[in-house]
């Protein structure tokens, strides 16, 4: 059976076609690539009416930023949101997996996710992949039984814990926690920890920064809030801005001209029946 | 010496006010040798799409190549272009396909979405999608690239001034590099227009 040369979109899952060239391409002493990874600050804690989970924004490529303001805390379920930590294409395909796959359950069962549920199909995926998919995770929310919190480490292992934290920063943000956490904290309060503790990850851990992202989830409520705080704004930038007295030279100019997007309506009676 | 630095490149992508502008360096080189000096690193998938890709050149040829297959497929069920989000998703989630044996390229996709509001963003070798409001750099000279953007870059530029922004960026960028340059090429995309322009660089 000879094997077909067309290009048919595969049925899903993982291929390994090119792991062969690229072996013989390191082994000739070509390094491999490194991945985006979000060094990152994440935590979660219980609060008296549900969860609270905070993330910085920084995505790093080795010791450069190649995000200063991306998004680490993903949606899983209207009640279910998980941040990630490692490398960034991970958390964010098996995040996206997972939600996709929640709301298929949802449908065949006509009820709301169970934050269990997300964390049964997270832990098998990652535990088949035995850590080579480097996602670490804390998932959280609030269902039918209450709210929970719960890590998730890259090779399956889970915890289930009133406060948690991940990351490279996570270090820095249980010492606030620890020192600060307290059982029945109202929703400003938990917020009020949350900020600190993801703020002492971004200034006392190189691979976390910018900006500070929490999620508030409560019985039948969530709030994003994106962006919550900007403890490292921009203050360098010139107000005059750069102005170039030399141009660049061209050689050579191509103008294609596009067609404005047409809009059809449709005017006119209707066809007599 | 890293897989991509073998044949060496620099892409970058700004936005403008209502345009886009996407360029890229010119030089195809074998570790040190150069051998092309036209080598086409920007391609445009339809009118308002374009996808830049830097690293290693036969991947850079074969991912676009798919790319291209998987949306004139689209193209024909949905009888409409793609938008640049979803093209974006889709050379996410072709990318992650490989995630243990991966394409060695970083694409930097812009486009036009809804209601002409600029798009760009950028992906690692895996997929993972760093969408950026306003610059986004690939290539060997990435690191100078950075810096350059960050101290050029002005928000809302008309397509004048953003094609003179980029085009200083990344010239300036590649001259610090040793293995991009030979000139640049550069895309400036308005709802009414797209105009190609080669630069004039360094030769070295």
């Amino acid at each position: 059976m000879t094997q077909s040369g067309v290009d048919v979109p595969p049925k899903g899952g993982f291929s390994f076609d090119l792991c062969k060239r690229n072996d013989m391409l390191i082994q000739k002493g070509l390094k491999a690539p490194s991945f985006l990874k979000t060094g990152t600050t994440i935590v979660g804690l219980i609060f008296k009416d549900g969860v609270i989970l905070g993330a910085d924004t920084r995505a790093t490529e080795g010791p450069i930023v190649a995000d200063k303001n991306c998004e680490k805390i993903h949606y899983m379920a209207p009640n279910i949101y998980c941040c990630g930590a490692g490398t960034a294409a991970d958390t964010e395909a098996v995040t996206d997996m997972v939600s996709s796959q929640l709301r298929l359950h949802r449908y065949q069962t006509g009820r709301d996710s169970r934050v269990i549920t997300a964390l049964t199909l997270l832990k098998k995926h990652l535990f088949s992949y035995q850590g080579h998919v480097s996602a670490a995770l804390v998932l959280g929310g609030v269902d039918i039984t209450g709210p929970h919190l719960h890590t998730i480490y890259p090779h399956g292992s889970t915890d289930t814990l009133p406060f948690a934290t991940m990351g490279s920063g996570s270090l820095a943000a249980m010492s606030v926690f620890e020192a600060k956490y307290k059982e029945g904290l109202t929703r400003d309060e938990g917020i009020k920890l949350v900020a600190e503790a993801i703020c002492s990850g971004i200034f006392n851990d190189l691979g976390s920064g910018s900006n500070v992202d929490i999620c508030v989830i409560t019985k039948g409520h969530k709030e994003y809030l994106r962006n919550y705080m900007e403890p490292n704004p921009r203050t360098y930038v010139s107000s005059k801005g750069y102005s170039f007295t030399k141009k660049t030279e061209v050689l050579r100019t191509k103008i294609t001209p596009l067609m404005e997007r047409v809009e059809i309506t449709e005017v006119g009676e209707a066809m007599e029946e | 010496m890293s897989i991509f630095e073998y044949n060496g490149s620099a892409v970058v992508a700004m936005v403008g006010k209502n345009c886009f502008a996407i360029a890229s360096d010119r030089r195809l080189g074998v570790q040190l040798q150069t051998i092309a000096t036209d080598f086409q690193r920007i391609s445009k998938i339809h009118d308002r799409v374009f996808i830049a890709l830097s690293g290693l050149a036969t991947d850079v040829q074969t991912l676009y190549q798919r790319l291209v297959f998987r949306h004139k497929l689209y193209q024909l069920r949905e009888e409409r272009d793609m938008k640049p989000e979803t093209f974006a998703s889709l050379v996410s989630a072709i990318l992650y396909e490989k995630r243990f044996g991966p394409y060695l390229c970083q694409p930097v996709i812009a486009g036009l979405g809804e209601d002409e509001k600029p798009f760009i963003c950028t992906m690692d070798s895996i997929g993972a999608k760093e969408l950026a409001k306003d610059f986004v750099v690939s290539g060997t000279a990435s690191e100078s690239l950075y810096g350059a953007c960050e101290a050029m870059y002005k928000p809302d530029m008309e397509a004048e001034e953003l094609f003179e922004t980029i085009s200083q960026a990344l010239l300036s960028s590649v001259d610090r590099d040793c293995l991009s340059g030979w000139g640049g090429h550069v895309y400036v995309v308005t709802p009414t227009e797209i105009k190609e322009r080669i630069l004039k660089g360094r030769m070295d």
